[in-house]
């Protein structure tokens, strides 16, 4: 029998992993660029700006883009303060115990939950239970308890990686436990916080499921955080689902994916930036 | 200095408060779902509900059976597709190519793991599904469909997950293996993936969580049709599908129903993490 030479078995290995990689990035460059072959073209200041007609079959998508910048926005708002809370206890305030592990594994749990399940969730609590309705508010506080689990996780990974003598520093002038996290710990971990939020920012911006039940479908203009709004992602789940206008629904994607990626790409920059610092 | 005293215990209380908002979140979670979805099992019967072939809500039969087969036989092929791929890709990057190269590819997946589950979705009705009818037949939107369009939505979690488990991996190990002779590739399949098994294993778990819990890309490409596949060119419907098709317009024992259908799911979900997590508490354990 013959015995197949070390090297040119590294060889295949190697031909077949490069192959694999390039058809990953193949396929997810493919996704991007065929939307935004299809979709650029029908963007314009009205199709941004202007109110749609006829269920969305005509006119602009402007509703739905105030919802998709509101949505997100009210979910940070609501996370921020529980998710970085957190992270300070279990940096600053407690050591490694079997309370962190629950904590820990809560955490992990909760972002392992599809949204669907949020969505559930949030049409018998918030909807439902709380009688907010269909509305900004519900779909807010239910974006807000998907996207804790990644503001934790990354302001955890911020904290830690201040350094330790900055705070025996500020301990040695004579700051308080709170003055240190306030004045030290915080400033130094603020750019690995803000990479959290801008992908929590990211994926509110790409959820359906969750928010179809929570904060409805509405197309009008919203005027208050009690109305239902439709964001971009709804909008175009619908229109393609039901046909509606297939310029339109390509006009949306092409929104929806610009948006997506540039704040994911922020979100990078920062950590980038911020390893660099620290490194 | 009291006052100053006085403001300490405040914040520490405070922030212990604040660090149990995730487990209250998931334990109210699980309550309410468990709440809406407990009486119908007790009422119906596990046994009934989940071994049943027959979705018929007018006539009061609700067997959910097929929709679980169908959530194993997607996320299955899903795995198939997006486990191979992710780590071959995971072990290309770290491995084969140098440094600058890794850091420009992975942010570059890693960014696209943004792209919309509707934009997946949209993408397999458009492309992928017209190409399986026509060069396999069936429907088109099928298993298949489902399982490919799935498959590319976890590769950025697998690849993210076993780029660092592999990163982890001291380089101590890899000049031993290589200092005894080994090539670059029997190092890496001989040592390297033997070292950040575990890691590797806990990202495809994870892509299974996801997998199993997507619904609307799957709602898109997958067909929705209530029954036991026989070939992967079959359309099929998921319980996260069935769950978002039908809680619209549900009412009454239709509508506890779907949320026991949705009990289903949790318990399947939290099976995967507690699992995931196991893996993970091992690899450190290891260290």
């Amino acid at each position: 029998m013959m015995r197949i030479p070390a090297k040119v078995n590294q060889a295949a290995a190697a031909t077949v992993m490069a192959l694999a990689t390039l058809l990953t990035l193949a396929v997810l460059i493919f996704i991007v660029v065929f939307i935004l072959e299809k979709g650029l073209p029908i963007l314009s200041r009205t199709f941004l700006f202007s109110v749609p007609r006829d269920m969305g079959k005509a006119g602009g998508i402007f509703p739905t883009i105030l919802a998709t910048i509101i949505l997100p926005l009210l979910a940070i708002a609501l996370a921020l303060p529980l998710g970085v809370g957190t992270a300070i206890y279990l940096t600053e305030y407690t050591r490694e115990s079997r309370l962190t592990r629950i904590i820990r594994f809560g955490n992990d749990c909760l972002a392992g939950i599809p949204s669907i399940i949020f969505g559930l969730f949030g049409f018998l609590f918030f909807v439902t239970l709380l009688e907010m309705g269909w509305s900004l508010l519900s779909g807010g506080l239910t974006l807000a308890l998907m996207i804790l689990p990644t503001i934790i996780r990354t302001s955890e990974e911020a904290i830690k990686s201040v350094p330790t003598s900055y705070r025996e520093v500020s301990f040695s002038l004579g700051a308080t436990r709170w003055r240190t996290i306030q004045r030290v710990v915080l400033p130094n971990a603020l750019p690995g916080i803000l990479t959290g939020v801008m992908l929590g920012i990211g994926r509110s911006i790409g959820e359906t499921a969750a928010l179809i039940f929570t904060a409805g479908s509405s197309l009008r203009l919203p005027q208050s955080l009690f109305d239902s709004s439709r964001t971009m992602s709804v909008h175009f789940y619908i229109l393609a689902r039901e046909g509606l206008s297939t310029e339109n629904a390509y006009g949306t994607a092409a929104v929806l994916i610009l948006s997506v990626l540039s704040v994911n790409a922020v979100a990078y920059y920062l950590m980038h930036r911020y390893m660099k610092k620290n490194a | 200095m009291k006052s100053h005293n006085l403001r300490e215990k405040g914040v520490q209380y405070l922030l212990t408060a604040l660090a149990f908002s995730a487990l209250f979140g998931l334990l109210l979670i699980a309550l309410f779902i468990l709440k809406e979805g407990l009486p119908f099992l007790t009422q119906v019967g596990l046994k009934d509900f989940i071994f049943a072939h027959d979705w018929e809500p007018q006539s009061g039969k609700f067997g959910i059976y097929p929709m679980i087969i169908a959530s194993l036989w997607v996320t299955f092929g899903a795995m198939l597709i997006g486990a191979p791929l992710g780590i071959a890709c995971a072990v290309f990057l770290t491995e084969f190519v140098p440094r600058p190269v890794m850091h420009t590819i992975k942010p570059m997946i890693e960014l696209l793991a943004g792209i919309p589950s509707v934009i997946y979705g949209f993408i397999g009705v458009i492309v992928l599904a017209p190409l399986i009818r026509t060069h396999l037949g069936g429907p088109g939107l099928s298993l298949l469909a489902a399982s490919i369009i799935l498959g590319i939505m976890i590769l950025p979690t697998i690849i993210s997950i076993s780029t660092d488990a592999i990163n982890a991996v001291p380089n101590s190990y890899r000049e031993g293996s290589r200092a005894l002779g080994a090539t670059r590739w029997q190092t890496v399949y001989m040592v390297v993936l033997k070292a950040a098994r575990s890691g590797i294993i806990s990202g495809v778990i994870l892509g299974m969580g996801r997998a199993i819990g997507e619904t609307m890309a799957v709602i898109m490409v997958a067909g929705n049709a209530v029954k036991v596949p026989g070939t992967a060119l079959d359309s099929v419907r998921t319980l996260t599908a069935n769950i978002a098709l039908e809680m619209g317009y549900a009412v009454g024992l239709h509508r506890s129903a779907l949320f026991a259908t949705g009990v289903v799911l949790f318990i399947f979900i939290m099976l995967l993490n507690t699992l995931a997590s196991a893996f993970v508490k091992q690899e450190i354990r290891r260290r």
